[in-house]
């Protein structure tokens, strides 16, 4: 038997720089660093675990949708241990939205054929954590979602899912869309052997016309969401701080007290 | 007047705060019809109709509690196909989200998540998002379809508004994929007494510096003099001081509370991300560098063993 399994990797900016938006109101990617997303290294993690645990021949494609630059986000992925690497990247898919991303995604994974999609439970950049549910409602296969441990065994995934009312066990028979969360077990840091190895694996590049699609289906103009205006929060106006000289529970008991909280 | 749907978040019938929140949001766009699915669906319409529902569209089966998020995709497909509304929202929880997004896409809509506040606008509902950690507010709308919006807890106050709400039961055909993924097992989480942490008025926080499982007695106590939630930072869940549930930040819950208290969290912008949004924000660190401190109303540089209990004691002797 054999296993497909497509891991979903996003390249975002990174959260700590100083993120924010270009004059056409979509993610200034330019200015800030960019790099896989920390939670989708999560995803990576889970589906190099599911291989190492299978008798099956498992193989494991990492596949991005982004920039020229997304490439760092594949190699980064290939050197943790994934097998190869899928790149969508076209000048036309500047400004999706979820629902055209998916689309791509969807069309991207059918095209390399899978068993099993693992994505991350939201990226650090747009945190909608839709994609994976929109990805199993396009390929018609089970949604495994948000899971904080996972396991696959002949052809069933099963997991925990922790929600806010009660952590539930799923279960689903493959093919299925699952995404994990950042309870599901630290991410492998890529060994030197690995860095090196990922040089040689294969990254192949697909545009819109090899997964059949059209400008106008993606990209702002196929965007079903517009952005009207974005601006920067103002800054918190600087408050009072205290050093504590044995007063400072008092004081903070008086501070609130003012503003009704006692 | 156009009628917008509302989707229902209870628990056996007993409505959860942020649904009353989206029946104020809604009336900015027109009348809200809401739509309770699963066990106790009938027995939300008292109170829906309290805050302004005109109709309840109710539907229960056992495939809403055994399989996930589709039924309930199925069925708000039908409520939109039966109503035909200017807007569809949901509360933002990680399953509302995802059965929003099924939806959008299913009747040929855009969807925006994680809203804070939503206004009548000339070309359909604006959503106000509070984005990158809270650094940024964007306006968006959807352009296609029926807009379908996710709106954060706390976005809007509950108001009573008396309306009829009429009760009646929903016509729903489940597709083929509603028993994709069965639910084998459930855990219901422990009840603690304390407020809902997404909902509360006042959140209380704890991270590394509190330096223990044992020594979160001190937040917890703090906490209940204020009667609010407990929350905790990632590394505080981590070190497995608290449980994931109360995380706050970005792979957390996201509060937006009247008051947040910080206690030993240093305000990695992770944490911000959840939190930043508070109206009043305490802050006790020990380190007067700490990043938290950009963020704060009022800070205490001190170690949180000396304040946190001396405040705790200051509150009750106030509240007597
Ligand atoms: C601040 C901000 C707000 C936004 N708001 C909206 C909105 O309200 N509505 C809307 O339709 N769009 C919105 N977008 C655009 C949207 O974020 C992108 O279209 C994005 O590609 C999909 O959403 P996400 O990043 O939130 O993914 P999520 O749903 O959070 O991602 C979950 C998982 O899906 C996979 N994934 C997501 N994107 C990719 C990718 N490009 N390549 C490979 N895998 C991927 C990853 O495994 C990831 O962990 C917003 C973007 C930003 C930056
Ligand atoms: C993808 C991703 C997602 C993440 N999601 C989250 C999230 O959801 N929530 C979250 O919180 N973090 C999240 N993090 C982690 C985040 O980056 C920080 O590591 C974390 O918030 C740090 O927690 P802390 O402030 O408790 O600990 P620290 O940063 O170690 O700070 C501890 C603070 O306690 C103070 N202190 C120590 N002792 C005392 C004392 N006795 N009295 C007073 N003060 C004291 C110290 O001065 C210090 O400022 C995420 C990170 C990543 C990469």
């Amino acid at each position: 038997m054999s296993l497909r399994i497509v891991v979903t990797v996003k390249y975002v900016p990174d959260a700590t720089g100083d993120r924010h938006f270009a004059d056409d109101l979509t993610v200034d990617r330019d200015d800030v660093d960019g790099l896989l997303s920390e939670l989708d290294e999560y995803a990576v993690e889970q589906a190099l675990q599911i291989s190492e645990n299978s008798d099956d021949d498992v193989e494991v494609t990492v596949l991005t949708v982004g920039p020229e630059d997304a490439k760092d986000a594949l190699r980064k992925a290939l050197s943790m241990g994934a097998d190869k690497a899928i790149h969508v990247e076209d000048d036309d898919l500047h400004g999706t939205d979820a629902l055209g991303t998916s689309l791509v995604l969807a069309k991207a994974i059918e095209k390399a054929g899978y068993d099993l999609v693992v994505s991350g439970m939201a990226s650090t950049d747009g945190t909608m954590g839709v994609v994976p549910a929109l990805l199993a409602e396009r390929l018609g296969v089970p949604q495994v979602t948000l899971l904080s441990e996972v396991s696959v065994e002949d052809g069933t995934v099963k997991g925990r899912r922790d929600g806010d009312a009660a952590s539930e066990q799923l279960e689903a028979s493959l093919p299925a869309v699952v995404s994990v969360t950042d309870q599901s077990g630290e991410a492998r840091y890529p060994s030197f052997k690995g860095i090196m190895a990922a040089k040689k694996k294969p990254v192949e590049s697909w545009d819109l016309s090899d997964l059949e699609l059209e400008a106008g289906q993606v990209g702002l103009e196929g965007s079903w969401t517009t952005v009207d205006s974005a601006a920067q929060r103002p800054a918190r106006t600087a408050g009072t701080i205290v050093k504590d000289e044995g007063e400072g529970g008092k004081q903070l008991a008086e501070f609130l007290a003012s503003q009704k909280f006692i | 007047m156009a009628e917008v749907l509302v989707y229902v978040d209870h628990v056996d019938g007993a409505v959860r705060k942020p649904t009353l929140e989206l029946l104020t949001l809604a009336r900015r766009v027109g009348e809200p019809v809401a739509v309770a699915l699963g066990a106790g669906a009938a027995d939300t319409a008292a109170v829906l109709g309290e805050h302004g529902a005109v109709k309840v569209l109710t539907h229960d089966a056992s495939e809403y509690a055994d399989y996930l998020v589709v039924p309930k995709v199925d069925a708000l497909q039908a409520a939109v196909e039966a109503v035909s509304p200017a807007a569809v929202l949901v509360p933002s929880s990680a399953e509302g989200k995802e059965i929003a997004a099924r939806l959008a896409l299913r009747i040929g809509s855009g969807v925006i998540t994680d809203a804070v506040d939503i206004e009548a606008g000339d070309e359909g509902p604006v959503a106000t998002q509070s984005v990158f950690a809270a650094s940024f507010t964007t306006k968006s709308r959807v352009s296609k379809g029926t807009p379908v919006i996710t709106v954060k807890p706390n976005s809007a106050a509950v108001e009573a508004a008396p309306a009829d709400a009429a009760v009646s039961e929903l016509s729903v055909t489940f597709s083929a994929q509603a028993t994709g993924t069965r639910v084998t097992g459930r855990t219901p989480r422990e009840s603690t007494g304390r407020p809902e942490l997404t909902e509360a008025a006042i959140v209380v926080s704890g991270g590394r510096g509190v330096n223990g499982a044992e020594n979160f007695a001190i937040i917890e106590a703090l906490a209940d003099s204020l009667g609010a939630a407990v929350g905790a930072s990632r590394a505080a869940v981590d070190a497995g001081w608290y449980p994931h549930t109360n995380q706050v930040g970005q792979t957390g819950k996201s509060v937006s509370p009247q008051l947040y208290i910080a206690n030993g969290i240093s305000g990695a912008i992770q944490h911000r991300a959840g939190m930043q949004t508070s109206k009043t924000i305490v802050a006790v660190n020990k380190d007067a560098e700490a990043p938290i401190f950009d963020l704060v109303d009022y800070g205490v540089v001190g170690d949180l063993f000396d304040v946190v209990p001396a405040l705790t004691e200051e509150i009750k002797t106030r509240k007597g």
